[in-house]
């Protein structure tokens, strides 16, 4: 009985995890190739065809200015990849170079670097990042800078931890005893290491995001661009059918849908590498 | 135990500096003031308004007489709202939102308690499995999406309640579910996993074998010992309301402070943006002296310090 349970439990997984994988490789190739795949040019005007609910012409319907929606939210899929990702390496690069330098030193600088890290962990992220938008701008150039300073702690204090680990192995002791020197040590002995539990953080920091994006472009403190040629954040589309959300429910429907399960196969696949990559968690 | 709390209450105070200066010195780097409009005004005019707000200062005095007011308890003059200063809007704001937050709170822990531990005594039996699947939908569905669908729902499909007030009992339910319920997935999933883990352990076999009955075992001995990470993420979970609240107001028209931040954000509204993002690190700061306390009460290896 329980092993049967336990069989039926790891193949409901399996399935969530490759609809979760097939989803997310589904959405980068839409954020890559949306000018080739959707069926309608970005931005194209069409008065005749306004407001129009899902067909086979269009899909998912038109928008209010007579924009195809499927287009809109293929154009849609590239603004949140290139956040989400963006954000992810951004964070990447600061969190473990701040959090490889504190453990590796050590002493009362590590002392004082990961006080300060507790204070930026422990604050909202979305109050920082409202306000650093008012500093560097409502576009994805500005955007992608905020987010990564919100989203590094979290690199930061995997990559001490990790560190601090790796610090008491005995290759690296070795390492140390034969007189390599300390740029040596970390590139190749801890590095190698630590990538593990910083591959998980990057897929979660992923999500973590596209929310924040698609959140703020709902609030109308986002992205403010409404007519781009590049490509419309999902929640600004969101926002868009949110307003006429009475008579035409649709609008909201497939861009709020697409957000939802970005998000939610983002999260599915994080915490599938996390048991992959973490065997001693079980 | 008095010092373990006193060091807590510096290291608050010292957040709470932190978060103003650092406030101070964004809002001052940013461009754009709050008086540039597509009109021009007048320099007199400008050097009038810089003057009444003393924004003629240098940027040391202006920072002093900033930290003075707070440490006095004045936020200053809103530039929008010349009526009422940012401490009155915040007076008048601050319930509403605190209502909110304390509904979704109560709300998350009536739910998630009994999920957990249902979901973990009958673990993978279809109720387990079901509630984890909504879980982990819980957790990953963004405020708004989840307010809209419910506004969608039940005020405008079935009728059966009004979005867009916040007067009475009726009219609180949906920003409550909507704000409450990925704290409730959250709190649920993770007493569901330390619950699994406790009710392997040793202590539990014994407890069974002295004949006591499965209630007692399940909320005595397996839930008392699953309390300590369930109180660690309350911290986390306040600034997860917190910033929540911002949304759930939006979307709901809920006259709270975060409806406030938000205009005040898009309005440039300098000394509203800095007077709520001080009360909402306040706020989070003297959530986590909660927690501390409930910790040193919950767990007597801490109070050692």
């Amino acid at each position: 009985m329980a092993r049967s349970n336990q069989q039926k439990e790891g193949r409901v997984s399996d399935l969530l995890f490759i609809f979760s994988l097939v989803f997310v490789v589904a959405v980068a190739a839409a954020g890559f190739l949306a000018p080739w795949i959707s069926p309608y040019g970005a931005g194209g005007f069409e008065e005749k065809q306004i407001l129009e609910v899902p067909s086979l012409a269009h899909p998912m319907g038109t928008d209010g200015l007579g924009r195809d929606l499927l287009t809109r939210v293929l154009f849609g899929a590239r603004v949140s990849m290139a956040v989400g990702i963006g954000t992810a390496l951004i964070a990447l690069v600061l969190g473990s170079a701040y959090g490889l330098i504190s453990g590796f030193i050590g002493g009362s600088l590590d002392q004082f670097m990961m006080r300060l890290v507790d204070i930026f962990y422990g604050l909202p992220d979305m109050l920082i990042f409202i306000l650093l938008s008012l500093l560097f701008g409502r576009n994805i150039g500005g955007l992608l800078v905020a987010l990564g300073l919100v989203s590094w702690v979290r690199f930061a204090r995997i990559a001490r931890g990790q560190v601090l680990q790796a610090k008491e192995f005995l290759f690296v002791e070795g390492a140390r005893a034969m007189g390599a020197a300390r740029r040596r040590i970390i590139l190749r002995h801890i590095l190698p290491n630590v990538l593990g539990p910083i591959i998980v953080t990057l897929t979660f920091s992923i999500p973590a995001a596209i929310l924040a994006e698609s959140t703020l472009s709902f609030i109308g403190l986002g992205i403010n661009d409404p007519y781009s040629a590049w490509g419309t954040s999902w929640g600004s589309l969101a926002q868009d059918g949110w307003r006429a959300m009475r008579t035409y429910p649709h609008i909201l429907f497939f861009p709020a849908a697409a957000i939802f399960l970005t998000i939610l196969a983002f999260n599915k696949l994080g915490n599938a590498l996390s048991d992959l990559l973490n065997p001693r968690g079980k | 135990m008095i010092t373990f709390l006193l060091k807590r209450l510096l290291h608050g105070l010292a957040v709470v500096w932190i978060v103003a200066t650092l406030t101070f010195v964004l809002l001052r780097l940013a461009p754009g003031g709050p008086f540039d409009s597509e009109r021009k005004l007048p320099p007199e005019v400008l050097a009038n308004i810089e003057a009444k707000y003393h924004l003629d200062e240098p940027l040391p005095k202006q920072y002093l007489r900033y930290l003075a007011g707070i440490i006095h308890l004045d936020l200053g003059p809103s530039y929008k709202y010349l009526d009422r200063g940012v401490k009155e809007i915040i007076v008048d704001t601050l319930p509403t939102s605190a209502l909110l937050g304390l509904l979704a709170l109560v709300f998350a822990l009536i739910v998630s308690f009994p999920t957990g531990l249902i979901a973990a005594y009958f673990r993978n039996s279809w109720i387990d499995r079901f509630s984890l699947l909504t879980a982990t939908f819980g957790i990953s569905v963004p405020h708004f999406i989840l307010g809209a669908l419910l506004i969608w729902l039940f005020a405008l499909q079935l009728g059966w309640l009004q979005a867009g007030r916040w007067d009475n009992t009726a009219s609180m339910i949906l920003p409550t579910i909507t704000l409450g319920a990925a704290p409730a997935a959250y709190i649920a999933a993770l007493l569901r996993s330390t619950l699994i883990d406790a009710l392997g352990e040793d202590f539990i076999r014994t407890a069974r074998a002295k004949g006591l009955r499965e209630g007692a075992v399940l909320l005595k001995h397996a839930l008392g010992n699953s309390l300590l990470p369930v109180l660690t993420v309350m911290g986390p979970l306040t600034a997860a309301l917190l910033t929540g609240s911002f949304v759930v107001e939006y979307v709901f028209a809920i006259p709270g402070m975060g409806r406030f931040f938000i205009t005040a954000v898009t309005d440039r509204d300098y000394p509203l943006i800095m007077g709520v993002t001080l009360v909402y690190t306040a706020l989070l700061v003297a959530a986590n002296f909660l927690v501390d306390l409930c910790y040193a009460y919950v767990d007597p290896r801490i109070r050692v310090y």
